[in-house]
């Protein structure tokens, strides 16, 4: 099976997308990894490919195909949840004093985060677009309190070694055979006789199926460091265009969002990019300005939006300065204003300064489609429509549930359309990205 | 693939027309830090619509704020001279020319190559397009107590240069300008010198154009943006109307008319491009703090700058403009009226049209600076106007002349690499070519052309 590869390496997270000879998605991979930019390609590229695989398999499943594919992602973050549990003991117990007594204390958490897996990183928390290290580290944070005042140890002590240890762990590339993952899975689901067969036969033809990378182009913030031949990588700008374009072919308009910068981009017919504009070196109002907000107020990202939305009388803010977005907090929480009232206005200050990024571009047109990180956030998406309609008039405003990957689907098409095999550099080129 | 540029060579390519450039500047410099010993009167002016031949008549010595702000730029000394403006209270908001000039004042006044600048015995504002130079100039008359004279130069806001403008501004000359200069200098205007002044200043001046007019060959031989800034230098600053102008100019088009010859792409600091894939119009001055980097975004990928609105501010030779011996003031008076800056906003626009139709570009790339008004307003609304008017869709960034925080090497990069690759997508579909020819039958942008 002939597969191009597209990977956006983006300033938060880091995703690859695989589409076939007829330009569909067979398969994608995310990592939120902060190892360096190779490690975050291999992982990614690594779960596209098992993702395509496993979607191989999933065609000849019938009705089992929801309950082996969730069981099967399960197993694999269990793998790395063993990789995280090794790495924890040895952190552990290398520290002077209290070694002995941590590394079973945090021997026992990991235990119980093992035992709880199936709930934990079912496919509706994957769904929620949460991260190993999201899902693990709040349940170890949890367990943790309980534990360090079991044992008598210091809370912090317990905590400083899974932060030592998560890096680690996200960063390995778990090596094990597709098929050993997915037999394990076929045992957990619980099937039995014919049942059990049949599936452990179709996941038998997945693993036979030959994945060939025949193409494959890189694009995102960190583009720049991708082990690719220059020929290899096109512009985020681009591949955002024509992403969303293949996603919803009636966009002309894409405002993405992400966690390092703005883009308002307008796309003609085809999807291809015609104008576009984007932040200057100043993040102010991108995704990590609302990182910062989230810690300032110690609330998870994902709870912003939902707290603004109550709000009933939003704040007057004038800056997105993210520098001095907790200055901005504190002053005007000082004067009394309600949090979700200080939140709401924060949201409508990120999207006026994107609408002033989409005039520049030439306006709103008919449909805009919302990417990136921000495009998740329902205060964000609410202001959007408000101002919009305020400005332009009726607009339809799409937010795909997998915008996530909206760059990555471009550089895959860009891939599939732009660099005939032929012309492909040697793969020994690409040392990142050979099948 | 190869880069466009043939690099990893062990030296850097130079042709014998950089070395003289950079003696001519170094020169410059020298020749300030002897003024005061040599008694030439110092007289501080602006570069756009400078009136040197004049000033050179009367044998004074030119002072050029921006140039020294340019240079210590390109020397990496602008951020401390910045900083030190604004300690003494400027705002960051403030032009940041102003400031890297003020600061090294503040610091002894010791200009880029190190020598001294002597201070004003005049302050010759002779364009007033720019709101900013007069405060600036107020700075400096608070601080040395010196003459000063001010020529105010009409907006040309029709975009047409009129006989009562002129007139205007003749007159000004005739009634501030020039007796000023006879006060400062103690000497009467000699009207033949200033001539003879003017026929060099053409010749030098018909040979940058000839410079210029060569990047419409293909490959174009010169980068008339990042290598135009060299080129401009000795001609909009102190050197027009001397024989060192008219040898300089004469040997670089020698250069560049051989380089056409031979079909060759313009020398960059990595070498010769040898693979010319985009041709931009450029509109804006540089980044001075980065400007190696800057540029080699650009050649990087194999895009050229065919032409460029910054190398008109000191005289719109390649559209005409020549200075004229037989009406010495009346040329001085078109040449401060029709300053690329003084011109409204449509002119601007068509002028860039008309580059990108002339020049067969394949895009425009509009840098705004956050200090230069006199640039930077309109510039959207100009970007607009000129994809309209060529259906080319044009790219846009931004940072600063001289002050270093505001350029971001990433994010112009990707913004650059962004738009040049927009560009091969649709060159890639040709049936989404820009209808240029559609354009070719409109009325070009009057400029006061004198004929001799």
């Amino acid at each position: 099976m002939k597969l191009h590869l597209g990977v956006d390496l983006g300033s938060t997270t880091s995703k690859a997308v695989l589409v076939d000879a007829d330009e569909r998605v067979v398969g994608r991979g995310i990592t939120n990894t902060r190892a360096n930019y190779d490690v975050a390609v291999e992982i990614a590229r690594r779960e596209a490919l098992t993702d395509a695989r496993l979607a191989q398999a999933v065609t000849l499943l019938g009705a089992d195909a929801g309950s082996v594919t969730e069981a099967f992602w399960i197993t694999a973050d269990l793998l790395r949840l063993e990789a995280l549990r090794r790495i924890c003991r040895g952190a552990a117990s290398a520290l002077p004093g209290e070694g002995p007594r941590l590394a079973p204390a945090v021997d026992v958490i990991l235990a119980r985060i093992v035992d709880e897996a199936g709930s934990l990183f079912s496919a509706a928390a994957r769904g929620r677009g949460s991260f190993f290290r999201d899902i693990v580290g709040a349940r170890f944070h949890a367990l943790a309190e309980e534990a360090s005042t079991r044992a008598g140890l210091d809370f912090e002590l317990v905590l400083g070694v899974y932060d030592r240890a998560i890096l680690e762990a996200e960063n390995q590339v778990i090596d094990a055979p597709f098929l050993d993952i997915f037999v394990a899975a076929v045992d957990r689901v619980g099937l039995e006789g014919a049942r059990k067969d049949g599936a452990v036969a179709a996941g038998r033809a997945a693993a036979r199926v030959e994945l060939e990378l025949v193409g494959f182009v890189g694009t995102g913030y960190g583009r720049a460091r991708l082990p690719f031949p220059r020929d290899c990588i096109r512009s985020e700008i681009l591949c955002h265009g024509l992403g969303a374009h293949a996603m919803l072919p009636r966009t002309r308009t894409v405002l993405d969002i992400g966690g390092q910068d703005t883009k308002a981009i307008q796309v003609d017919e085809r999807g291809l990019v015609t104008s576009f504009q984007m932040n200057d070196r100043c993040a102010a109002g991108c995704g990590r300005y609302l990182g910062y907000i989230a810690d300032e107020l110690s609330l998870g990202l994902h709870e912003l939006g939902p707290l603004a939305l109550r709000s009933k009388r939003p704040s007057k803010i004038t800056s997105t300065c993210t520098v001095f977005a907790g200055t901005e907090i504190r002053d005007l929480m000082s004067v009394g204003e309600k949090r979700e009232d200080v939140l709401s206005g924060l949201h409508r200050a990120i999207i006026t300064r994107a609408m002033s990024l989409l005039a520049r571009s030439g306006g709103v047109f008919d449909e805009l489609t919302f990417t990136g990180g921000v495009a998740r956030n329902p205060a964000a998406v609410a202001a959007l429509h408000e101002m919009v309609a305020a400005h332009y008039g009726p607009r339809v405003i799409n937010v795909h549930h997998d915008s996530i990957y909206t760059g990555a689907l471009g550089a895959a098409l860009f891939a599939h359309r732009g660099v005939p095999a032929d012309d492909l550099p040697d793969a020994k080129e690409c040392h990142g990205c050979s099948a | 693939m190869t880069k466009p540029v043939a690099s990893g060579t062990a030296s850097v390519e130079k042709e014998p027309s950089m070395q003289a450039q950079k003696e001519l500047l170094a020169g410059y410099f020298a020749g300030l830090a002897r003024a005061r010993e040599e008694r030439r009167p110092v007289v501080y002016t602006f570069v756009p619509g400078n009136l040197v031949e004049l000033m050179t008549a009367f044998d004074v010595a030119p002072v050029y704020p921006e140039v020294n702000a340019l240079q210590s730029a390109m020397r990496q000394r602008s951020s401390g001279f910045i900083r030190e403006a604004e300690r003494s209270g400027h705002s960051e908001d403030v032009c940041s020319y102003v400031k890297c000039d003020l600061g090294m004042l503040a610091k002894g006044n010791v200009g880029p190559t190190g020598e001294s600048i002597p201070p004003p015995d005049l302050l010759l504002l002779s364009f007033t397009g720019c709101f900013t130079f007069m405060k600036w100039f107020e700075l400096l008359r608070e601080e040395y107590k010196c003459e000063v004279a001010m020529l105010h130069v009409p907006y040309v806001g029709d975009g047409v240069v009129t006989d009562a403008m002129r007139a205007y501004v003749v007159e000004q000359l005739q009634r501030e300008v020039i007796p000023k200069l006879e006060k400062v200098t103690g000497r009467r205007l000699d009207l033949d010198r200033l001539r003879e002044l003017l026929v060099r200043s053409r010749r030098a001046e018909e040979d940058l154009a000839a410079v210029f007019r060569a990047a419409r060959h293909r490959p174009s031989p010169i980068d008339a943006y990042f290598g135009g800034v060299y080129y401009i230098g000795p001609i909009f600053t102190s050197f027009r109307g001397s024989e060192d102008a008219c040898r300089y100019y004469a040997q670089l088009r020698g250069e560049v008319e051989a380089r056409m010859a031979a079909g060759h792409g313009p020398i960059t600091p990595d070498g010769t491009l040898t693979e010319e894939k985009y041709r931009l119009v450029i509109e804006g001055p540089p980044n001075w703090t980065s400007f190696r980097d800057f540029w080699k975004i650009f050649y990087d990928e194999g895009a050229v700058a065919v032409a460029s609105t910054y190398t008109q501010v000191g005289g719109s030779y390649e559209r005409g403009f020549r200075h004229d011996p037989s009406r010495p003031l009346e040329s001085l008076a078109d040449y401060c009226l029709s300053c690329y800056t003084n011109l409204p906003l449509p002119q601007r626009s068509q002028i860039l049209a008309d580059m990108v139709r002339d020049y067969e570009a394949d895009g425009f790339v509009i840098h705004s600076v956050k200090s230069c008004n006199s640039f930077s307003a309109g510039q959207l609304h100009m970007l607009r106007e000129v994809e309209r008017l060529t259906g080319v869709p044009g790219g846009f960034i931004e940072s600063d002349l001289v002050d270093a925080r505001y350029y971001g090497q990433a994010n112009i990069k990707n913004r650059v690499e962004s738009y040049l690759q927009m560009l091969g997508a649709r060159r890639a579909d040709a049936s989404l070519r820009a209808p240029v020819a559609a354009v070719a039958d409109r009325p070009r942008y009057h400029l006061p052309v004198v004929t001799p």
